[in-house]
């Protein structure tokens, strides 16, 4: 059984106490995600995803319900040491960015965090490497590309060495291949700690590369499960201002034009079998 | 408006210690009229090209026109008044120049700081709330009690409300949801259409890029590096990988799909859509034989 990480019991929370009339931004929401876990949250924009991003790491406080981080509910005296072991990255770097160089700027919560100077300089160096940007290490962040300091603020936080990993749309502003190794980086880490990767995305091959996906739509959990649950629901998707991933998308329009396709396939690779068996394997 | 830019070349903080080449010698002609998509990995100048595009940026050396206006390296300009009004500049997360009270007024003050009266501002901002879907209750709202995606489209009317004739998109729908990039880059075309605007999309979506434009340039390392039409552009697949950028999703499944079955189709795919298409009418023919 594996150690439970971050777990949200009923959780209600509104930006206008006084207001009644203005729909909770979250709404009676549950859920616990395991270490070493990885989970995507979906759903469209205003659906609750941020506010629920900032519910697990304590810049928000439900108004009812509890969360627990590490079994622990998360409250004013425990909340410095839990953002410790919590990485955060958000879609616009440009909100984070506290130091006047790159490397100085991953060192920041390093120092915040009283890692001894040798052990930092080494950290930081190591991390800006794994994002591709140790070229970098003495331009001024605002003298970067938005999808180069997107990897800036990735490096900041691994360079934190943290159990948990939150990209809140961190890879959005990132180029195909910007995007491709920042997912790589996350896969690789994963692969050597226990990291727990928590990402709000609007990106559906990243949600596909989730263990499990939690569906929002107007501050409540609409749907949970693996991604080959979430996407079978296809329609449904769309209707909620989701998309599908490219390979259901072409099954369907393929089936339109009146091709006959098995099923709503999720991979290309599948999609192409099915094209193979029934129509020139004959 | 034809716009061009003629070996144009930009350093920020030019003669300091700092000084940092952004831009080589970037030729880049934009007909009038026409869609272009300027594509390229992050870093590669992209949104340098398109700040020098109403003069934000001037470039060190170099010329460029846009329309009748030419600005050139370490010369004084008057009329850029005049050019900021014709050419709107949509930038990254636009939202974050909101200001005003209401949403109304914030789309107003655009055209009332170019002398358009209130009365015509108004009626523009209504027009604007209706044509970017926003619902009519948020025009007396502050824009910042708005959802991130409502405010989005705010700040776009915002630039559409100056009735520009060069519309420049920089990643304007990064962070969107799905469903709220479509209604946007489909609303975008049509008003290209409609309005015979000249429309230049900065995008990391080759899908996009693909789909809209009629032309596309590559930025690399501050040059550009390669132009034309999207048919020639994705036809050399490795060209692009040492660009670090890569083929639409149709594309590359095209390509899939033609190694699967040991044939080519007659057309590359530029959308979801056509290859569909093409799929089908293959698939009827090889039916019939």
């Amino acid at each position: 059984m594996k150690r439970e990480v971050i777990s949200l019991q009923e959780v209600t929370f509104t930006y206008a106490e006084e207001d009644t009339s203005v729909r909770p931004a979250i709404q009676s929401m549950s859920y616990t995600i395991n270490e070493g876990e990885w989970v995507a949250i979906v759903g469209h924009n205003g659906s609750g995803k941020s506010t629920l991003a900032r519910l697990m790491n304590g810049l928000l406080f439900p108004q009812t319900g509890t969360v627990r981080v590490f079994g622990e509910p998360l409250n004013e005296h425990n909340l410095w040491d839990t953002r410790s072991k919590m990485g955060m990255v958000f879609q616009n770097p440009d909100n984070q960015f506290v130091g006047a160089t790159v490397q100085d700027d991953v060192a920041f919560a390093l120092e915040n965090n009283g890692i001894p100077f040798e052990e930092m300089v080494e950290r930081v160096q190591a991390s800006l490497v794994k994002v591709k940007m140790n070229d970098f290490m003495n331009s001024e962040p605002h003298h970067l590309s938005g999808g180069q300091k997107q990897r800036v603020a990735i490096a900041g936080a691994i360079a934190l060495q943290p159990r948990i990993l939150l990209l809140d749309e961190a890879t959005s502003m990132l180029d195909p291949q910007g995007r491709e190794e920042v997912l790589q980086t996350v896969r690789q880490l994963r692969a050597e700690t226990d990291l727990t990767v928590i990402s709000i995305t609007h990106d559906l091959e990243e949600a596909l590369l989730a263990d499990r996906v939690i569906v929002m739509n107007q501050g409540e959990k609409y749907a949970e499960g693996s991604p080959q649950e979430i996407f079978e629901r296809g329609q449904e998707l769309i209707d909620l201002g989701l998309d599908l991933p490219f390979a259901m998308n072409m099954s369907r329009l393929l089936r339109a034009q009146g091709v006959q396709i098995v099923a709503d396939h999720m991979s290309e690779e599948e999609l192409v079998n099915d094209l193979w068996t029934s129509h020139f394997n004959k | 408006m034809d716009i061009s830019l003629q070996q144009v070349s930009y350093a920020y903080a030019k003669d300091t210690p700092f000084e940092k080449r952004a831009l080589y010698d970037v030729d880049l002609l934009i007909p009038s009229g026409s869609y272009q998509a300027i594509i390229g990995h992050t870093g590669s100048g992209k949104s340098t090209v398109l700040q020098h595009l109403n003069a934000l940026l001037k470039p060190t050396e170099g010329v460029i026109r846009i329309g009748s206006t030419v600005v050139e390296a370490g010369k004084k300009n008057k009329k850029l008044r005049e050019l900021r009004q014709k050419v709107g500049i949509v930038f990254q997360f636009p939202e974050h120049q909101l200001f005003d009270e209401t949403v109304l007024k914030d789309i107003m003050f655009g055209p009332m700081n170019f002398g358009v009266p209130e009365e015509e501002a108004r009626q523009r901002a209504i027009e604007l709330v209706r044509l970017l879907g926003l619902p009519e209750e948020v025009m007396e709202k502050s824009p910042f009690d708005l959802s991130g995606g409502q405010m989005r489209r705010v700040a776009i009317a915002g630039v559409l409300a100056m009735n520009p004739e060069v519309l420049v998109l920089d990643e304007p729908t990064a962070g969107l949801d799905p469903r709220g990039r479509k209604e946007i880059m489909e609303l975008f075309y049509r008003l290209h259409q409609e309005k015979g605007l000249t429309t230049v999309l900065v995008t990391h979506s080759m899908e996009d890029a693909a789909r809209y434009a009629d032309r596309i340039a590559i930025m690399h390392n501050g040059k550009c590096v390669l132009q034309g039409l999207p048919m020639e552009i994705f036809s050399d697949e490795d060209r692009l990988l040492d660009y670090r950028l890569e083929l639409p999703q149709s594309i590359k499944f095209q390509k899939k799909i033609e190694e699967m079955m040991n044939e080519k189709l007659p057309t590359l795919c530029l959308t979801e859509e056509t290859l569909a298409e093409e799929l089908a009418r293959l698939l009827k023919k090889e039916r019939e034989v």
